[in-house]
């Protein structure tokens, strides 16, 4: 997926264009980290402002849900599922071939541009299909090692 | 007319290539020149067999599944959509055993319709329950509900007529109904399915809370983690006020109301309803103390009634059918039909709605058919991330909100999810507690503090089964910090994560002192 690079004005029109929905804080946020794939921390002030509110409370909620990003994202993005229900058919045999086999390990917060990041998700309520994961918003099931190794080959190419 | 050929959209059926089916599906009738009509519908709930594609004869749906891209051209060389002689027919959808064992009154349309067609809802039943209730006073609303039974569907069990009263009778400018979609357990996807598969049925049952309560806001709350799902009900939302059902008057009775979307950012503990309330008002998903009640003081101080989607979309059906022949169904305090979702390692996993009372072996056994795996099965967790792990021995306790708490579990969400003879449970155990600190909202010390040390706890013992040292003492010690998160945590985050620690141990005990030979990660 390619995202737009951060652009202080876009920003300022996103805000401006949820701010006055009621509990705009989560909305506001949701906006601009679909848009450009993360919050820039220097829009801080301009978000607390738009709502009157502290930046301290706009800090804490950026920093509270993990779906927030505060750093630009790279390139694909593999949300793999390590919940129960996918643990069962093996998720954790996946994650130890990702750090065997292409030295990806989730979650990494040093990430290097362009490469594939793999994050920890808990359910995406395909629990009767797993392992399950979402590639870029795309939901697969039934995952495999040799699934997952096209997955990643395939888009390094692209 | 076309033949028509239902495709499911279900981002389970998606998983497994649902998309690319209907593309190749018509591409083949294309150059077949074959006049159809695809027609994209939610899920049967019968993951097994996704994609399940069906046409239609006769009135008959007939099935075929599970379909892969690359079986479509074989099926069309076969005879498909007419008669067709291929390994992957079903038969007709509603004969399917895993299918035709079900009482399905909540799930009656899911998988059938398309979802965002209005007219279709309205002939397969829908918004009957919607006109019986506006012709009715609240309070009778809120009394047909009470003798239904219904009780609350998330996992807590607290009687929606009680709620509901409570909430009718609270004095105040302004009330408003939620619905909770924040469906974090692992091993739950019914509320997702609705999302998907029927969301009228949603707003209506939203509807008619806001008719009982006095509520004229509603207010949905889904996790981020559905995009699909959001996406389908967010449309839906639309069309419903094009079609009256939402707005200023409802089908012109003169009583407002509206839904609002709200989407969650990935916090499991924003299903707690006190937090969802925070997080609604665009706050840090930090767990409010009780009370007051949300009843009483809820969504931005106001009376809310919160409810579960399984719940609200239960009411419809109630209010067509009558509180009656709801309670009909059921057991002893659990009233009515449970959607229970059977998942991990399992054969034949999906959604199953049955009368309560149904025994887990039954469903695991005769629905699911045994493991994925072909392995014994070794432990089943019921009731998602908070539930307790049972062993086989316990397979024949009944599915009942006060059964489940008696055998030292809890239904919760009805999540059950299967394991074979390679699960750790001690590494279960620690993935619970993990699981709780990472989720932890931070307000209350024992989720706080006692998760993160439990875990140091965990990591010792499963160390100590390397080494042979003995961890009786780490044992107690878990024991105890159990004991504090049990008793002095502030939700069921903290309150809850000694279940599957607790019932671990116990059932388990030896994969505490020597790790399991078959483990996935033997060390």
């Amino acid at each position: 997926m390619n995202w737009p690079k951060w652009d202080a004005e876009k920003a300022i029109e996103i805000i401006n264009s949820l701010k006055s929905r009621p509990g705009a804080a989560l909305p506001v946020l949701h906006g601009l980290n679909d848009y450009f794939g993360y919050v820039d921390t220097t829009i801080i002030p301009t978000i607390a402002d738009a709502l009157n509110l502290s930046r301290a409370e706009i800090h804490g909620v950026l920093s509270f849900y993990h779906d927030f990003k505060i750093t630009p994202p790279t390139g694909l993005v593999v949300k793999l599922c390590r919940a129960e229900a996918c643990q069962a058919m093996g998720s954790e045999d996946l994650v130890a071939h990702l750090a065997a086999a292409h030295g990806m390990v989730p979650d990494q917060i040093d990430h290097v541009p362009g490469t594939v990041a793999v994050q920890s998700i808990y359910c995406l309520g395909n629990c009767a299909l797993g392992p399950s994961a979402l590639v870029d918003g795309v939901p697969v099931g039934r995952l495999s090692k040799s699934r997952l190794d096209a997955l990643i080959s395939h888009k390094d190419q692209a | 007319m076309n033949m028509r050929i239902y495709i499911p959209m279900d981002s389970a059926a998606l998983s497994v290539g649902a998309d690319q089916i209907a593309e190749a599906v018509s591409r083949e009738a294309a150059s077949a020149n074959l006049a159809i009509e695809i027609v994209r519908t939610g899920s049967r709930g019968l993951f097994y067999l996704e994609t399940l594609v069906e046409i239609e004869r006769d009135g008959v749906r007939h099935g075929f599944g599970p379909v892969t891209p690359a079986d479509v051209s074989r099926l069309f060389a076969n005879g498909f959509p007419g008669k067709c002689h291929d390994p992957l027919y079903l038969g007709p959808v509603e004969e399917i055993d895993f299918l035709k064992r079900q009482t399905r009154l909540t799930f009656a349309r899911c998988g059938i319709i398309d979802p965002l067609s209005m007219d279709d809802y309205e002939k397969h039943g829908g918004n009957i329950g919607l006109r019986q209730a506006l012709k009715q006073a609240p309070e009778m609303v809120v009394d047909a509900i009470a003798q239904s039974g219904l009780r609350g569907r998330g996992g807590a069990g607290f009687p929606t007529g009680v709620k509901w009263r409570t909430v009718l009778n609270a004095i105040a400018d302004k009330k408003y109904v939620v619905c909770n979609a924040d469906e974090g357990d692992s091993g739950t996807f019914a509320d997702r399915l609705i999302l998907e598969g029927d969301p009228f049925m949603l707003i209506e049952g939203m509807a008619i809370a806001g008719i009982a309560t006095g509520a004229r806001h509603g207010v949905i709350y889904i996790r981020s983690e559905y995009p699909h799902g959001i996406k389908i009900f967010s449309l839906a939302v639309e069309y419903a006020r094009a079609a009256g059902m939402l707005g200023p008057s409802i089908f012109g009775s003169g009583i407002p109301f509206d839904i609002d979307v709200c989407v969650g950012a990935g916090a499991y503990i924003c299903g707690e309803e006190t937090a969802m309330l925070e997080s609604i008002e665009g706050k840090r998903g930090v767990v409010r103390a009780k009370p007051p009640l949300p009843a009483l003081k809820g969504l931005f101080g106001k009376p809310t009634a919160i409810n579960n989607v399984l719940s609200l979309a239960a009411v419809p059906w109630i209010m067509a059918n009558g509180p009656k022949a709801y309670a009909d169904f059921g057991m002893g305090r659990s009233r009515g039909t449970k959607p229970i979702q059977l998942a991990g390692n399992v054969k034949r996993g999906g959604l199953i709605e049955v009368a309560f009372g149904i025994s887990l072996r039954t469903i695991i056994e005769d629905f699911g058919g045994g493991t994925f795996s072909g392995r014994p099965l070794r432990a089943v967790q019921v009731g998602g991330p908070l539930g307790a792990y049972f062993p086989e021995h316990l397979l024949d306790t009944p599915m009942d909100y006060e059964a489940l708490l008696a055998a030292g579990g809890m239904l919760g969400h009805g999540g059950i999810v299967v394991f074979d003879d390679r699960v750790d449970l001690a590494r279960q155990a620690r993935f619970a507690l993990a699981f709780c600190a990472m989720e932890s909202c931070g307000k209350c010390t024992p989720c706080r503090i006692g998760s993160t040390r439990g875990v140091e706890i965990m990591d010792r013992v499963i160390d100590a089964r390397r080494t042979g040292q003995d961890s009786s003492a780490d044992l107690t010690l878990i024991e105890d910090l159990c004991l504090v998160l049990t008793d002095a945590s502030l939700c069921a985050l903290g309150g809850l994560t000694p279940l599957p620690v607790r019932s671990a141990i116990q059932h388990f005990a030896t994969d505490f002192t020597r790790t399991p030979a078959l483990s996935y990660a033997a060390e």
